[in-house]
């Protein structure tokens, strides 16, 4: 295998292996289940906190652990680190988090657990993966 | 409260911070899988397509791998009609809510350029700004969406 082979399939390995590491903990949390989220964010009703506890322990490891990467100067498979670097609180920024927000509510699924739950295949949750594929596609229209 | 639930939350969240922290001293990329699956959807970008589809496969796999692993690694909350099993629960509406929740979700995390794990958890750990003010504005309105939802047109459990 050539060098650059090599180091492709190296990416694609690492890609897979954080995204199962991912799915694995949005399984363990429960956030697989929307009955979950909703739960959260009934504040008025039998209020869960679940969610609360999955996101501080997210947060707070991703803290600690980027701030170990970031001793790094470049990432262990090549390639530069590639971080946002837009500062400005626009309408788009502002406008979208709302309308993703009203979508959240309503179905208790944001794209990570939406897709995570693939595996118990049901017509509800295709009907909203197909509509959120085709909300990405009318986002990067409009953002044109 | 449900003590277990919540150790459940603990345990999945500090999996999912070990999977950005890893995503990032790999590959050097933010695990914001609106960004991720997006890009790799509507722009299919050369070179740069084989580990979003990879990260994908894995996000799908991952609580298959619990399925697989047997019972109590899951934490569904209700086992309700239709759910399969204890690791995903089942949709908390019928396929006509779905439609517009879905294309709520994804006109939104792309005009906002992410979602609650590339918002809510990289940006925060990052301190981003940005972030911190996107997190802010979709959990208000996702709380007040449900509140409406919920307590003002009362549709109970399954909206």
């Amino acid at each position: 295998m050539s060098q650059s082979n090599k180091s492709n399939w190296m990416k694609t390995a690492a890609g897979y292996a954080a995204g199962l590491l991912f799915g694995i903990g949005l399984a363990v949390s429960g956030m697989t289940d929307p009955a979950r989220v909703v739960g959260f964010l009934d504040v008025a009703g039998a209020w869960d906190p679940t969610l609360m506890f999955v996101l501080g322990g997210a947060v707070i490891t991703t803290f600690i652990g980027y701030r170990l990467v970031f001793k790094r100067s470049t990432p262990l498979l090549g390639g530069v680190f590639q971080l946002p670097t837009k500062r400005e609180l626009d309408a788009k920024l502002l406008g979208g988090a709302a309308l993703f927000g009203i979508g959240w509510g309503l179905s208790g699924y944001c794209p990570g657990p939406a897709i995570a739950s693939l595996g118990g295949l049901s017509l509800p949750l295709l009907a909203m993966l197909a509509t959120m594929v085709l909300g990405w596609f009318v986002a990067r229209r409009l953002s044109a | 409260m449900d003590w277990m639930a919540s150790l459940h939350g603990l345990a999945g969240g500090v999996l999912i911070g070990l999977s950005a922290t890893w995503l990032m001293v790999t590959l050097g990329r933010i695990a914001g899988i609106s960004g991720i699956v997006g890009n790799l959807i509507t722009q299919r970008p050369k070179g740069d397509s084989a580990w979003r589809l990879a990260f994908l496969l894995g996000l799908i796999s991952g609580p298959l791998v619990i399925m697989a692993l047997g019972s109590g690694l899951g934490n569904v909350a209700v086992n309700g009609a239709g759910s399969p099993g204890e690791v995903i629960g089942a949709p908390v509406g019928g396929v006509g809510l779905m439609l517009v929740a879905g294309l709520l979700v994804g006109v939104g995390t792309g005009l906002g350029s992410g979602c609650t794990s590339g918002h809510g958890v990289c940006g925060l750990a990052r301190l981003a700004p940005r972030s911190m003010a996107a997190t802010g504005m979709f959990l208000l309105t996702a709380l007040v969406t449900v509140y409406i939802s919920r307590h003002m047109l009362g549709l109970g459990g399954g909206v």
